[in-house]
């Protein structure tokens, strides 16, 4: 019957119109990163994060492992303070833990080793703003090995301002030669 | 004898009297949805001449327009050295402000117009009138059924669109001008956020599809019932949705990016 | 009509005023139309007989007056009882106002299909009944821009009674037909209102046919009626213009010119 064939026909229409929505979603736009499970977050305290935003690259070694979800500055101690999203599939075992008073606690660690470092870097030359992450094997073997959700990575290098890099080049050329090499 | 004063006033209430008349249309027009949800079957035929007709030349469009978007993109972006960057250029011209805007405007030129003039010669061949003699509520069956194909189509059509953009930006982009494919999606998938850009993008289709087909069902309903009338109303509906669409986008875009 | 029961009255028009823009359409019309009787409304062109239809069938409002059907002001009704009124309605347009993009037999069967949830089997039934009797079964395929005018007026009868109304009213149904399809319509017209104890209403300014079926007439012009009665009324009518409108006379009352200066005067006037 005739109907049937336009009913068919406005079916596929739909289809595909519903196809290129999901096709937008999932391969278009960063829907696909969001989806699944949560991720967890550790933080990093920076003295400068130059043009970091919130939803910039978190990367290892050059490969996304999740993203910049919160940036405050922190006014007591005068550094802002980026909050990560690490991607759910670098979260590691639970362990018990004593803690000061020596009360054991039950503790989510992730898989990054505890003495992660952290830096802002830019991505080509007007690229923009990333943190990568550094891992470094902790030097004592009594440590902890990886790093707890929700922890602070200790080490890390700020963002490089061009116009400081300039500024400190700038000095330390007028100030002369001879001064510069006292250090 | 007819001063120019008294020829603005009337002119204004005329403009006043029949934007108001478009209004209540609209209103009773919308207010026929839960006659419609009875009967489907009447939305699934205009969904099928409004949404299905459109559909190819909105495919071929898509295409082409994304094509033209990865060679002026590339060209561009070579220059600083960010040929990678081009899948971001592509979708977000696209989902932000392309797809639904030239998809609208095609949908208008193709079932906009249509619409009109099928309304405006029921009108001037007395069939609605026939209808309303049979106890059969025009709004209820001509306008409204059109009126939510429209609505419901247009977000599918503008989204089909941005889609086949980033596949046409893809085949230049990548296939004849040779950006790093994983670049052009990796970069895609993370500059394009999906609230605000792909969503947003859909309101602005969704919004779209309400004016368009509610300037066209109007002015064929509203159209004076000779075949000089029917032709002046589908032109009118070709312009005023481009106006329509144009002024709207900026608003929308205004509020959405800006 | 005083002598006429109120109960016999289907429809009754009373002061009915109507204005298109400025320009007066009615101005006092008064009208009954009797059950089961074929009334006709004759006046010359544009003297408001089809925007007459139109009010009766509420698609107009009048500016003054009222207009009742079964003793119910049509025009105070809310619009789902509007609605449900017309069921008893059929209206055959001039042009038959047939739905283009279906067939003859979807024509018909659209007032059943629209109103009713019959099973298909008795919609084809209906269909053929209502379509033998204008005499078109076997043009039921047929798009209505394959028929002819008077064809495309048949089918329009055939739907107009598809749903057995109480009242049909017609708009000019001779109008441009041919002498052949003309005699059809009118016997059709005759023979439905009488096979089906219709009532019929039927606008028009051809007068032979009109008076060869109407049981009464109403001439109307000017926005009032001029004179009612049955047709030996009003060929014995004492009226001028009465007398010139049934005989189709050139002059007489009803100026065949169009106002204006005496003739000499305008042309001695010259461009100016």
């Amino acid at each position: 019957m005739h109907s049937r064939i336009v009913e068919i026909v406005v079916g596929i229409f739909v289809a595909i119109g519903l196809t290129a929505l999901f096709f937008l979603a999932m391969n278009a736009s960063n829907l696909a990163s969001y989806s699944g499970d949560e991720g967890f977050e550790i933080v990093a305290r920076f003295e400068n994060i130059g043009g970091l935003k919130v939803r910039s690259p978190v990367a290892m070694a050059g490969v996304k492992v999740g993203s910049v979800s919160n940036i405050r500055y922190d006014i007591k101690d005068l550094v802002a303070v980026v909050t990560m999203t690490i991607d759910a599939e670098y979260l590691g075992e639970k362990k018990d833990i004593l803690d000061e008073n020596d009360v054991k606690q039950a503790v989510q660690f992730s898989q990054l080793p505890s003495e992660t470092s952290a830096s802002i870097y830019t991505a080509g030359l007007l690229g923009e703003q990333y943190i990568s992450l550094q891992p470094f094997e902790s030097a004592d073997e009594e440590d902890e090995p990886y790093m707890a959700v929700g922890g602070e990575i200790v080490t890390v290098n700020s963002a490089l301002v061009l116009e400081e890099v300039i500024g400190k080049l700038v000095f330390s050329i007028t100030e002369g030669g001879g001064d510069s090499k006292d250090e | 004898m007819v001063n120019p004063v008294q020829m603005l006033g009337r002119s204004a209430l005329t403009f006043f009297e029949r934007l108001g008349r478009a209004h209540l249309f609209l209103m009773d027009a919308l207010w026929g949805f839960f006659s419609m949800v009875m009967r489907p079957r009447l939305l699934v035929q205009q969904l099928y001449s409004v949404g299905v007709l459109s559909f190819l030349i909105i495919l071929i469009s898509g295409l082409f327009v994304g094509m033209v978007l990865g060679l002026q993109g590339h060209y561009i972006l070579s220059n600083f050295g960010a040929e990678e960057t081009l899948g971001v250029l592509v979708a977000a011209s696209l989902v932000r402000e392309l797809g639904p805007v030239v998809a609208a405007l095609l949908f208008s030129g193709r079932a906009g117009s249509a619409l009109t003039a099928e309304i405006g010669l029921m009108k001037a061949t007395e069939q609605l009138s026939g209808m309303e003699m049979m106890a059969v509520d025009p709004m209820r069956r001509i306008i409204t059924p059109r009126l939510f194909a429209g609505i419901l189509s247009m977000p599918l059509l503008a989204a089909i669109f941005s889609m086949m953009g980033i596949l046409g930006g893809y085949f230049v982009g990548v296939g004849l001008l040779g950006v790093d494919e994983g670049a052009y999606w990796s970069q895609m998938q993370s500059k394009i956020d999906f609230s605000a850009d792909i969503i947003n993008g859909v309101i602005k289709s969704f919004v779209f599809g309400v004016v368009v087909t509610w300037i066209a069902v109007f002015e064929g309903y509203d159209s004076i019932p000779t075949s000089e009338g029917v032709s002046r109303a589908t032109t009118r509906t070709v312009v005023h949705s481009a106006f329509a669409i144009l002024g709207l986008d900026f608003v929308l875009t205004a509020l959405m990016f800006g | 009509m005083n002598q006429v029961d109120d109960n016999d009255i289907l429809v009754r028009v009373r002061d009915l005023h109507f204005q298109r823009g400025t320009r007066p359409i009615f101005s006092g019309a008064n009208i009954d139309i009797q059950r089961g009787k074929i009334t006709a409304i004759m006046g010359p062109s544009g003297t408001g007989k089809t925007t007459l239809l139109k009010l009766i069938g509420g698609q107009l409002k009048p500016t003054q007056g009222a207009i009742e059907f079964e003793g119910e002001n049509i025009h105070q009704l809310s619009r789902s009882k509007l609605y449900k009124l017309r069921r008893k309605m059929g209206m055959l347009f001039q042009s038959g106002a047939l739905l283009t993009d279906i067939s003859v037999f979807d024509n018909v069967a659209y007032p059943i299909r629209e109103h009713t949830n019959l099973p298909e089997s008795l919609v084809h039934h209906l269909v053929l009944m209502k379509l033998q009797a204008v005499g078109l079964r076997g043009a039921r395929h047929l798009m209505p821009n394959e028929l002819s005018g008077g064809m495309a007026r048949r089918v329009a009868l055939a739907r107009g009674i598809a749903l057995d109304p109480t009242m049909i009213m017609y708009d000019e149904p001779f109008t441009g037909q041919d002498p052949i399809s003309m005699g059809v319509l009118v016997q059709l017209i005759k023979l439905i209102n009488d096979a089906l104890g219709l009532t019929s209403v039927v606008v028009s300014h051809d007068v032979q046919e009109t008076v060869s079926i109407a049981d009464y007439i109403y001439l109307v012009s000017g926005g009032v009626v001029i004179e009612h009665g049955t047709p030996e009324q009003l060929n014995a009518s004492t009226s001028e213009w009465v007398q010139q409108f049934m005989q189709g006379l050139a002059d007489g009352p009803a100026h065949f010119h169009y106002p204006a200066e005496t003739y000499l005067d305008d042309l001695q006037a010259g461009v100016k």
